[in-house]
């Protein structure tokens, strides 16, 4: 039988597949290497051929879903407002503005966020972790961004937990974000972390992203402007989407 | 400017992303089926599957409402079903398996974003129900993971392979 993988092992890995890794200013390297071993479900779970390109200025993807009034509801991004009583933890803002590649703001998508809550714990049958579920909060939240690109939620800060990729694996606190760009090419899953969280060096999903810099592109920074006096901390992140804009061929460059 | 990077959807979407009978674009139109496999040739039971499509006219404009809520709950509706707003949501069930319910698109192919536990970067490929240069230029053995097979009229089965042997064509739009 094969040991149980250590933090050891893993670091070990991480640390040679960032000295392997192509330099900072490639295009790569700004990305999450999907052929990650260290996060181990990664292993089977990528492609092995080279992807195909298509630049297809008629390509369908340059388009891509609509939303609108109809698809928020009032407290969506309130999540510490969606239940009878107030939720445990840190209330915090989180707030920024969503951008295309040439910094344009992206206006009327939909920005979609999911977390644990503050003990670490998700609302999820799978999830096993033994800490306590809190009744007065869900952590599901949506918003439109606004005419600036800007996006808002007030939420409590999720706490870290432990998963089992490795023995005493440990995610940092994170809130997960899906973003819609006006392209389906622009298409974003991800995950925001705090500043200064001690557990950044030993998780193989944020080190998934080889380059420093774009690592620090995933962390919120703690903006004193957005705290809101006598009730939250606020954290600013600005999110800015990959891929061909609908408009890149609108004005014809 | 600097994209963001992209980081897994994880294990723990289930209770935010997935929308009501998020498979059904329409009725009276055609089914497109399949599961999905990573590279052991088990099925992924923890996918997301997004798709985005044009009409059968070959419009690509889409209507909002696919999320639609109850305005004195905040319950999630979906769509009313008059509009065609292109884009549907499907997570994969227990047994890996997904269902699209929808029209054929006046494009030829419907978009299919790729999200799970274990990908650190969606993917992206077509269901072509026709065929354009781009299926064209692959070569045939390649080509055939984006056409999906005609089970019965009106069913057609598509397996989406993140790897292995019959590793499904997945595209960069750079
Ligand atoms: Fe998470």
């Amino acid at each position: 039988m094969t040991p149980p993988l250590t933090q050891a092992d893993i670091d070990r890995e991480i640390a040679e597949l960032h000295r392997r890794a192509p330099a900072g200013g490639d295009r790569q390297a700004a990305q999450a290497l999907r052929d990650f071993a260290p996060y181990r479900s990664s292993v089977l779970r990528h492609p092995k051929q080279p992807l195909v390109a298509i630049k297809d200025p008629e390509a369908g993807e340059l388009t891509g879903p609509v939303f609108g009034v109809t698809d928020v509801a009032p407290f969506d991004s309130d999540l510490t407002r969606q239940h009878l009583g107030e939720p445990l933890g840190e209330r915090i803002t989180v707030q920024g503005r969503v951008l295309d590649r040439d910094g344009r703001p992206v206006r009327g998508q939909l920005v979609e966020i999911w977390q644990a809550n503050a003990s670490g714990r998700y609302l999820h049958q799978r999830d096993d972790h033994p800490a306590p579920l809190d009744p007065n909060f869900s952590g599901v939240g949506r918003c439109l961004t606004d005419d600036e690109g800007g996006y808002k939620f007030t939420t409590i800060k999720p706490g870290a937990y432990p998963w089992r990729n490795h023995v005493n694996a440990w995610r940092p606190a994170h809130i997960h974000f899906s973003v819609f760009g006006t392209a389906f090419t622009q298409r974003l899953v991800t995950q925001m972390y705090f500043p200064n969280d001690p557990l950044f060096p030993y998780d193989p999903v944020l080190n998934s992203v080889t380059d420093e810099r774009a690592r620090q592109r995933l962390i919120c920074a703690y903006d004193h402007d957005l705290s809101v006096p006598e009730w939250t901390l606020g954290y600013r992140w600005d999110i800015v989407l990959d891929g061909p804009a609908a408009t890149w061929m609108e004005e014809g460059r | 400017m600097n994209p963001t990077p992209s980081q897994t959807v994880g294990p723990f979407y289930g209770y935010a992303l997935p929308i009501p009978r998020g498979g059904d674009l329409a009725d009276g139109g055609i089914t497109v089926h399949g599961y999905v496999y990573d590279g052991a040739g088990d099925r992924v039971p923890d996918a997301l599957l997004e798709f985005w499509q044009a009409d059968p006219s070959g419009s690509l404009k889409g209507a909002p409402g696919t999320l639609r809520r109850d305005q004195v709950s905040g319950e999630l509706l979906g769509r009313h079903g008059v509009d065609f707003t292109g884009f549907g949501r499907v997570s994969t069930d227990a047994d890996g398996h997904w269902t699209l319910r929808t029209l054929v698109p006046g494009t030829g192919y419907i978009s299919v974003c790729v999200f799970a536990r274990g990908l650190l970067h969606h993917l992206y490929t077509r269901i072509y129900l026709g065929r354009d240069a781009f299926l064209d230029s692959l070569p045939p053995e390649r080509a055939r993971t984006l056409v999906p097979v005609e089970e019965r009229e009106g069913v057609h089965r598509f397996d989406i392979h993140l790897q292995g042997e019959n590793e499904t064509v997945f595209i960069d739009f750079g």
